[in-house]
């Protein structure tokens, strides 16, 4: 039987030489956390199904930094690695998985042009495109979108771009069903309301977007403690859990989560 | 002697090398049928749609035959593993045939692809498995499966809507569905026996 996945996420500045791990509340106040392989390596041990390193600099000039991140991970870590942020063209792709990345992240690149997601799928296939959505909770119906029932009323969920740093006015659970014709292989679903804050992962949220595509969908954001995960996999048809907070500042190791949820009756890799 | 990995020009080979140069297996890519001579063991990767990589695998075909005619040791994986079969639902174009049987979707009771990690039931004692057991989990990414005219090839199956066909072993052909370059140290200890029974 498949196993739910449990993904350790290092959101990379690449703006010091070894680059370094940081993780922010809801997108901002950023918090130092550790240096991106040794972290990585710390996972692989505990035995995370998967790391995803996204580059939150994003910045053209500091892509050899994330690439050397990435081959000194993957010298010792032999699970997948998918790599995002500032992907922004098939050969930025090829510049991933030259230096050791499974698959790639795609987000504003995707949003502004769509079809990057087929384009990367038709070289490399649709495991290694996996398209992050961060979604941003919007009150109320609106003319268009499709509106989900929260126990805060009814809402609907705008993507966001550039980091979260702009809006793009797409409804994130049109945008994941499109992003799915479109050839991707996976949904990586961010809750921005809930990212970074403990608060536990946007269920709504991730029961609308797992119950309008028939990819998996990793949801993310929010995750402060195995409960969390556990409600998430048992309420929604999620396929894996990320999380950054709860491992980087060693409060749960990824082997003590599995082993909490294996208890729980949760069918993870142990 | 080291082993060959066939870089015929599908997705993304780096992983493959690197697993195997971890466990000091002396990985070269080979990106020409006449470099294909005098190793001990081939690797053929695979990844994306079947037919585009057996168009691409296509020259390939007469040094991977006679590899095999030879004895040489030759493990296809995931893709790889597919195009070995005569044909496949997932594109017109005629695989190598070397295993009679086709290749076919995945049911639509489950999501597609299979993404993740899941376990193995082995169904023969075979030396590519060796140290393997029931409960541990191998990294799967497909949308098709194997399905062997004679069911006797498959080493070992998974559990995915129904029983897929997740290692197949056959005199010095073997081939897994899963990636066990991505499978974590259970993944490595079967690279390493290929290397060693290619060594024999």
């Amino acid at each position: 039987m498949l196993a739910k996945r449990i993904i350790p996420c290092l959101d990379c500045d690449l703006a010091v030489p070894q680059g370094r791990v940081v993780k922010g509340v809801e997108f901002k106040k950023i918090r130092y956390a550790g240096v991106p392989w040794e972290l990585a390596s710390r996972y692989y041990r505990e035995g995370a199904d998967e790391i995803v390193f996204l580059d939150i600099t994003a910045s053209s000039d500091r892509r050899e930094t994330m690439y050397n991140v990435i081959r000194k991970t993957a010298e010792n870590v032999f699970v997948p690695l998918a790599v995002g942020g500032g992907i922004k063209s098939l050969e930025d792709v090829r510049g991933v998985f030259v230096a050791g990345a499974d698959k790639v992240t795609v987000n504003t690149t995707a949003l502004k042009r769509p079809e990057v997601i087929s384009e990367i799928a038709g070289e490399y296939g649709s495991q290694a495109c996996v398209v992050a959505i961060d979604a941003k909770r919007r009150a109320g119906p609106s003319e268009g979108k499709i509106t989900v029932p929260t126990p805060e009323g009814e809402s609907w969920f705008e993507a966001s771009f550039y980091g979260g740093r702009e809006f793009s006015g797409v409804d994130a659970l049109a945008w994941a069903m499109e992003a799915e014709a479109l050839g991707a292989g996976e949904i990586l679903l961010t809750s921005m309301d809930r990212d970074g804050t403990y608060d536990g992962f946007d269920i709504p949220l991730t029961q609308a977007v797992s119950r309008r595509v028939r990819i998996p969908v990793i949801a993310s954001g929010g995750c402060s403690s195995p409960d969390d995960i556990l409600e998430v996999f048992s309420r929604t048809g999620a396929s894996a859990a990320l999380a950054a907070s709860i491992f980087h500042y060693n409060e749960w190791g990824v082997d003590a989560v599995k082993r909490y949820l294996v208890e729980k009756g949760v069918h993870v890799r142990i | 002697m080291t082993i060959a990995v066939v870089d015929y020009g599908v997705g993304n080979l780096f992983s493959i090398y690197n697993a195997l140069e971890h466990i000091m297996a002396g990985p070269e890519l080979i990106t020409e049928p006449e470099d294909l001579r005098g190793f001990d063991g081939i690797v053929v990767p695979g990844v994306g749609s079947f037919g585009r990589c057996m168009r691409r695998l296509a020259r390939f075909e007469p040094a991977l035959r006679s590899a095999l005619e030879e004895g040489t040791q030759i493990l296809g994986i995931c893709v790889g593993m597919q195009v070995l079969f005569e044909g496949s639902e997932e594109s017109p174009e005629e695989g190598l045939g070397w295993i009679d049987g086709k290749v076919v979707r995945l049911p639509a009771s489950v999501l597609v692809p299979q993404i993740g990690w899941n376990t193995l039931s082995i169904k023969r004692d075979v030396e590519i498995l060796e140290g393997i057991s029931d409960d541990d989990f191998f990294y799967f990414v497909h949308s098709y499966h194997c399905v062997p005219a004679d069911p006797s090839v498959i080493a070992a199956t998974t559990e995915y809507g129904q029983e897929v066909a997740a290692a197949i072993s056959e005199e010095n052909l073997f081939a897994v569905q899963f990636h066990p370059e991505k499978s974590g140290e259970k993944g490595l200890s079967i690279l390493e026996n290929f290397v060693r029974l290619s060594r024999c």
